[in-house]
């Protein structure tokens, strides 16, 4: 008895997608649906501030002294135009709001993006040359690991201001996203190291190497597949603690530059203030940032036990 | 047999409840073992022999539970206890060893730590005669300058002494039972037979029946006393070792007795068995051998066979309904 | 194993020196080194003595051997910001951060261990739920964030403790520690909260995912078919194994307790070596950031070492008598 041969046309990735474990998993999770829908919602509000908020706090021309120091529209004093009250300059907190967490995640997913790259090239280098050069990227990831993310932000941070005293704001963006972004390369390199090794030693490498084609790009699209479910859960997680770190340099007052005031910014401003009873301008700005960060890690949490086979 | 069994599987129902629909692992299960009898479990990986020793032992690693059926050790019943219950039992009735003797003691503590907490946990001795207790358990293992072992670390055993240890540590407690799950299977052919026939001596000395689950059929034709083949969380066939090795019952233990290569028969070929065992969410109606049976009947495909006695064996298998037509 | 310390030695000591030659750098090429060392008031001609004297036309390994020197004496020259010798700023600031570090790992090692044991244990209820909620907190919300909402709510809104500053100080021989006053702990108490709560949480994740791998291995089920009671197999085997692992990876991550100070100790005005950093990042204050740069790394570098050999004297499998050969 042989089986007849069936003639099943293949699914388009679209169809595959959503009868794949991964969909399933999202549809049965509340939480991560929530998540998903709070990022959403941030993400739409800060890339599209200059649409979507109400006052543009940055348009020196628009605000008025007069209107500083108000709170919230639901007490006493506050006034409904500025839903979330004013700080000591008279900018509308919920439009600071929305223009600071669009520098906050264009700041982190800029440096996310830079240390994914950067990282995935080192583990591929350092997977597929191995002997001394593999020896020395890992010996530099180990130093990098036994420092916290932070000090090695603020150092290099620190170096740029002794380098370029008197920066323009685009440079001073490039090396605080350059800051960020070294801190977090490591777990890329490492993961995509361990990948690119397994893969070295298929014969498939050895035959490339033979006909005379780069075998690197061979094993890239074996590496790829393997490495795409860890890399993605890393570099979810990866922009909250960006995020944290951005909003951490700048409440220090080493982050953003003050014309581009971003979450971090605004909650510094709000420490100062904070003794004067104007809990606004720490709370909301202190909000969003954790429910972005919460949101983001839910996200990736979610994701890593869905990509999990063990789990399975 | 006059005596009542030791320990009795009744109709056992192991199911596997996952996201796509619930498995069945064991589909009526049902044999017993006497006091001090050896009863082998054969069959290939995945056919539910680990499975069973698992759920006898109340160790059944969730989701997985016991769906139906009964489990009785001396007449009583053990499925149905509480946890702190079983867990008297288990150890003090009933000993485990398991497959790899590496990882199964715990490489911070010394033998001898591992020894005694076990011993004391179920027998009233004082520290110093739990130790003693300890190193004549490890002199009747056949290890070595016990005195001085007791006091070292499992990794320095090696792979053969350690499962030695492990025998040990599964007679502590002085068990009626012992369930042994593919004792051999990990360590080196020249130790298996010296470990095997230590098991079997010192369950005969202690009096102990033993529940031997292995894929080897070489194993349990040299320790025991009867033995039931399992097929896809089924028994096929169960009788005494002899009689189902040379006159077997049942198409798949005909099969498996004669894939093994044996020197003094003249044979030409070893005989195959087409195909693979079902996957658990797979598993054909009716007789689940019956895709692969050379002598399969309609009605294979229809009706779920019983247990049923064909010569000195009993066989799940249609072939010997006495009171049917072909 | 004593081939094993004298290569994690020299290890040690390779990676001080890499530091110490990012140092230097720092202090020769960005910014001018005599104003690093002399302060910007020097005059024209203390500037030429000095450079004569620091033989700045030497070669660069010369001048780096003489920077590597001036180091370990603990020589950085002077703050920029303030004019006065780098050694003695660090050497007031030290205790401070200490203290802090120190209560605060206390405090994540003292809660973090037993909440990621009752979050493995009992995995699934309510209470693993609800503690790996907290945990999710604790990595979401940045470190600065927790410290201003705790002032809020204990200085502004309950005024039951101080915001800023270590309170009443003891000299104990150069040392000004703020542990043998009340007012001190009470000075004491939000920053070192504040500090220990992302160590918590890390701290209780990986105790628990370590301690759930640790659930699902062959000895603990051999331990359970050997009828040991729960507690016997939870905190006599399980525990155990977990906090071996842990243990050293922990170790590691206090080390960065002194680090994190940094945001701490800005949001609680808190006068310790992170303050010290963080002004001087703002100011570009070339030495300082040097010597705290170097410093950081010798305490770095010795807790790795230290956890190292901790290492060897936990686990009986390193410490494997090799004379007993297996048999």
């Amino acid at each position: 008895m042989s089986p007849v041969s069936d003639a099943v046309p293949p699914l388009s990735a679209w169809r595959r997608f959503l009868e794949g474990d991964l969909w399933y998993s999202f549809r049965h999770s509340p939480v991560a649906q929530i998540a998903a829908l709070l990022v959403f919602v941030c993400a739409f509000c800060a890339l599209f501030a200059p649409w979507v908020a109400p006052h543009n706090p940055f348009d020196l021309s628009t605000i008025e002294l007069a209107d500083a120091q108000l709170p919230p529209a639901w007490l006493p004093e506050g006034r409904a135009t500025f839903l979330l009250g004013t700080d000591d300059q008279g900018r509308d907190i919920l439009s600071a709001l929305m223009y600071g967490a669009r520098i906050s995640l264009l700041v982190g997913l800029a440096a996310v993006a830079l240390s994914l790259l950067f990282g995935v090239a080192l583990g591929l280098l350092s997977g597929y040359a191995g002997g001394h050069v593999d020896a020395f990227i890992m010996r530099v990831c180990d130093v990098m690991l036994s420092f916290p993310a932070i000090l090695i932000a603020l150092l290099i941070d620190g170096v740029g201001r002794a380098l370029f005293p008197h920066a323009h704001d685009t440079l001073a963006f490039t090396v605080l996203i350059l800051a960020i972004a070294l801190t977090g390369w490591v777990k890329y390199a490492r993961t995509v190291r361990g990948s690119t090794l397994v893969e070295r030693h298929k014969d498939y490498v050895q035959a490339a190497r033979v006909i005379g084609v780069a075998p690197l790009r061979i094993m890239w699209r074996h590496v790829l597949p393997n490495v795409t479910g860890p890399v993605l859960v890393l570099a979810t997680i990866d922009i909250a603690a960006a995020v944290i770190i951005e909003a951490t340099l700048s409440f220090l007052g080493v982050g953003v530059p003050p014309t581009s005031p971003s979450l971090g910014t605004l909650i510094r401003i709000g420490n100062d203030n904070l003794m004067s009873g104007m809990w606004w301008i720490t709370v909301f700005p202190g909000a969003v940032l954790m429910i972005l960060a919460l949101s983001v890690n839910l996200l990736g949490d979610w994701l890593r036990d869905a990509l999990n086979p063990r789990l399975q | 047999m006059s005596q009542p069994p030791l320990l009795e599987v009744s109709h056992l129902r192991v199911e596997f409840p996952t996201r796509r629909g619930t498995l069945l692992a064991l589909d009526d299960v049902s044999f017993s073992i006497a006091p001090g009898e050896i009863l082998g479990v054969v069959g290939e990986s995945g056919a539910g022999k680990s499975l069973t020793g698992s759920a006898i032992i109340g160790l059944l690693e969730p989701p997985g539970r016991i769906a139906a059926g009964e489990i009785r050790l001396d007449g009583r019943r053990i499925d149905n206890l509480s946890p702190a219950e079983m867990r008297r039992v288990r150890g003090r009735q009933i000993g485990a060893i398991f497959q790899d003797p590496l990882t199964s003691l715990n490489p911070l503590y010394t033998v001898g730590q591992q020894l005694v907490e076990t011993i004391r946990t179920h027998l009233p001795l004082s520290g110093t005669q739990a130790r003693e207790r300890a190193i004549d358990l490890l002199r009747q293992t056949g290890i070595p300058a016990p005195e001085a072992r007791i006091d070292q670390y499992p990794h320095q055993f090696s792979g053969g002494m350690r499962q030695r240890v492990v025998i040990a540590l599964a007679l502590a407690a002085e068990p009626r039972l012992i369930v042994a799950d593919e004792p051999t299977t990990a360590l080196d052919v020249s130790i298996q037979a010296q470990i095997i026939a230590l098991l079997r001596r010192l369950a005969r000395e202690h009096g102990a029946a033993v529940m031997l689950v292995t894929h080897d059929m070489g194993v349990i034709a040299e320790t025991s006393d009867r033995v039931a083949v399992m097929y896809a969380g089924r028994v096929v066939e169960i009788g005494p070792v002899q009689q189902v090795i040379h006159h077997p019952a049942h198409p798949y233990t005909r099969g498996l007795m004669g894939s093994i290569p044996v020197m003094d028969e003249d044979r030409e070929r070893l005989t195959q068995i087409d195909g693979a065992m079902p996957r658990l969410n797979a598993i054909p109606s009716g007789c689940a051998f019956n895709p692969r049976c050379g002598e399969v009947m309609p009605r294979c495909l229809r009706e779920r066979p019983e247990l049923m006695s064909a010569g000195a064996t009993r066989a799940a298998c249609w072939l010997h309904d006495a009171g049917a037509a072909a | 194993m004593l081939a094993f310390i004298i290569r994690r030695l020299v290890q040690a000591v390779i990676v001080m020196l890499a530091v110490a030659l990012i140092a230097f750098m720092l202090f020769q090429y960005v910014g001018d080194p005599v104003t690093n060392l002399m302060g910007q008031e020097a005059t024209a001609e203390q500037r030429a003595q000095l450079r004569a004297d620091l033989g700045l036309d030497k070669p660069a390994a010369m001048q780096f051997a003489r920077f590597v020197g001036n180091a370990i004496q603990g020589e950085f020259g002077l703050s920029l910001r303030q004019g006065r010798k780098v050694s003695t700023l660090v050497g007031e600031r030290f205790p401070a951060t200490l203290e802090l570090a120190l209560v605060a790992a206390l405090i994540a090692l003292m809660l973090g261990i037993p909440m990621g044991v009752l979050a493995a244990l009992r995995r699934g209820s309510w209470t693993a739920q609800l503690l790996m909620g907290f945990s999710l907190l604790g990595v979401s919300l940045p470190t600065f964030l927790i410290g201003i909402l705790l002032i809020l709510l204990f200085a502004v809104v309950l005024n039951w403790l101080p915001s800023f500053g270590r309170g009443e100080l003891v000299n104990l021989g150069g040392w000004a520690t703020g542990l043998l006053t009340v007012d001190g702990w009470r000075h004491l108490l939000l920053p070192a909260i504040t500090l220990s709560i992302f160590q918590l949480t890390l701290i209780m994740r990986l105790v628990r995912a370590e301690m759930l791998e640790v659930l699902r291995s062959d000895y603990i089920k051999f331990a359970r078919a050997r009828g040991l009671t729960d507690r016997t197999v939870y905190f006599g085997h399980a525990l155990k194994n977990t906090l071996v692992p842990v243990m050293t990876i922990t170790g590691l991550q206090l080390g960065g307790l002194i680090a994190f100070a940094i945001i701490t100790e800005t949001v609680f005005q808190w006068p310790g070596m992170g303050l010290l950093f963080i002004q001087a990042v703002q100011f570009a204050d070339i030495p300082v950031m040097a010597a705290y740069l170097c410093l950081i790394s010798l305490i770095f570098v010795t807790i790795n070492l230290v956890v190292d050999l901790l290492y060897f004297v936990v686990d009986p499998r390193l410490r494997a008598d090799r004379a007993v050969a297996a048999h």
